[in-house]
């Protein structure tokens, strides 16, 4: 499945790179430690959080993540999106808790790390 | 999967003129059918801008010439056949112009024009075919180039031990430019051609110490990345405060940082974890707690870590 398949079907905003959401979703990772999405997320994973710093752009690209799910009405500064769209990391916003959109992306078949 | 995003890219970032067919074969609205018949076998064309002291006035297609055939109206005039609700496109305008007016109107090429609206080129989807093409093939190519004279210059260059060093000055505190080192040693390492997985894992270890730098230190550091055939050693050093219990330091979850680092996702306490687990080798100093030095190696052909 496509980022901007589960776009559509969870209805996220997307805030930066619009031109990325072309990419197969590999797998779903989900925390607000950086660390620990360094040691587990994997490459082409979407990553939910409520982290939306400058610092987690720069987190994905290292990770090579197919783009980031911000939750819980959070907005991304300015800062933020520029970096973004710089490094081509699509951001994602909705109003859903973690959880539930993590729920949704596995009753889509989008699977967990390990 | 990238490629087709970089087209969709390419159609903004590149200009009708950079695509568009400058030499234009015009006809006058006097010509007559069975010349502009042979001007379109002459030069293997499908149609062309009607152009009456200059001006532009119209543009005629192979359909009109059909139809003139069938009708037996070959000596009628280009004037009195053209399509005279003329659509022209600006020569300065994105490429996503054009293709705009291609799945709009349906013809088969658009006069282009200068912004006095004098007449400059044509443009057919095959123009933007082949335009797209060539700038795809040419920026393949230079990244080819890069990563193979990258990859290469162990080879070039002779000398009993080579080593490439990047070194990167990381201030403490800027969040905004945090994790940008870590990104350059990355590319870096691809281009000199490491694979994938030596990459994430220089990656993660590179940009741990990096967020060490920046978060803990007082004065900031210096992280180099020493490339050298067989191994990538990256090392952190700072001028304190220093680490008081390295062991202590070294302890899954043990974190000093405050409250409003852990807000931004930092201070999990994983940091150093996450590095020994990258690392093939890994040393950590902080002796009289003044400065630290970190050292972390990885080698390019072990499997020792996954």
């Amino acid at each position: 499945m496509t980022l901007d398949e589960l776009r559509h079907q969870l209805s996220l905003d997307v805030q930066a790179a619009p031109d990325k959401l072309n990419v197969e979703v590999t797998g779903g990772y989900a925390s607000d430690l950086i660390s620990c999405v360094m040691a587990k997320a994997q490459p082409g994973n979407v990553w939910i959080t409520v982290l939306c710093r400058p610092n987690i752009v720069a987190v994905a690209s290292l990770l090579n993540l197919a783009g980031i799910i911000i939750t819980e009405g959070m907005i991304p500064d300015a800062t933020t999106v520029e970096k973004a769209n710089e490094e081509r990391i699509p951001l994602l916003t909705t109003d859903m808790t973690i959880f539930t959109v993590a729920g949704k992306l596995f009753a889509l078949g989008v699977p967990g790390v390990g | 999967m990238s490629e087709v995003t970089r087209l969709q890219e390419l159609v903004y970032e590149l200009k009708i003129e950079e695509v568009m067919t400058k030499d234009v074969i015009t006809v006058t609205p006097q010509t007559s059918m069975a010349e502009f018949r042979e001007i379109l076998r002459e030069h293997r064309i499908s149609g062309t801008p009607v152009l009456e002291r200059g001006e532009l006035v119209g543009v005629i297609s192979i359909e009109a010439l059909i139809k003139a055939l069938a009708k037996g109206e070959m000596e009628a005039t280009v004037g009195e056949k053209m399509t005279r609700d003329l659509i022209t496109i600006r020569a300065d305008e994105p490429l996503v112009q054009a293709v705009k007016a291609f799945a709009r109107y349906g013809f088969g090429r658009f006069p282009i024009v200068d912004k006095q609206g004098k007449l400059v080129g044509i443009i057919t989807q095959g123009d933007i075919v082949r335009g797209l093409l060539k700038r795809l093939e040419t920026e393949y190519h230079e990244e080819e180039i890069r990563r193979y004279r990258a990859s290469h210059i162990f080879e070039d260059i002779v000398s009993d031990r080579t080593s490439i060093f990047l070194r990167y000055y990381v201030t403490a505190r800027d969040f905004e430019r945090a994790g940008e080192a870590s990104s350059k040693i990355k590319r870096a390492l691809s281009r000199l051609g490491a694979s994938p997985q030596i990459a994430r894992r220089a990656a993660i270890a590179a940009y741990e110490a990096e967020m060490n730098i920046v978060l803990h230190t007082t004065e900031g550091g210096e992280l180099v990345a020493e490339i050298q055939p067989g191994r990538i050693t990256i090392r952190a050093v700072d001028t304190g405060p220093g680490i008081p219990d390295v062991e202590q330091a070294m302890t899954p979850g043990f974190s000093t940082a405050p409250e409003w680092i852990r807000e931004m996702g930092f201070g999990a306490g994983m940091g150093l974890t996450n590095i020994q687990r990258c690392a093939d080798e890994m040393r950590l100093e902080s002796p009289s707690s003044k400065w630290t030095s970190l050292e972390v190696v990885i080698y390019l052909n072990g499997e020792k870590k996954k």
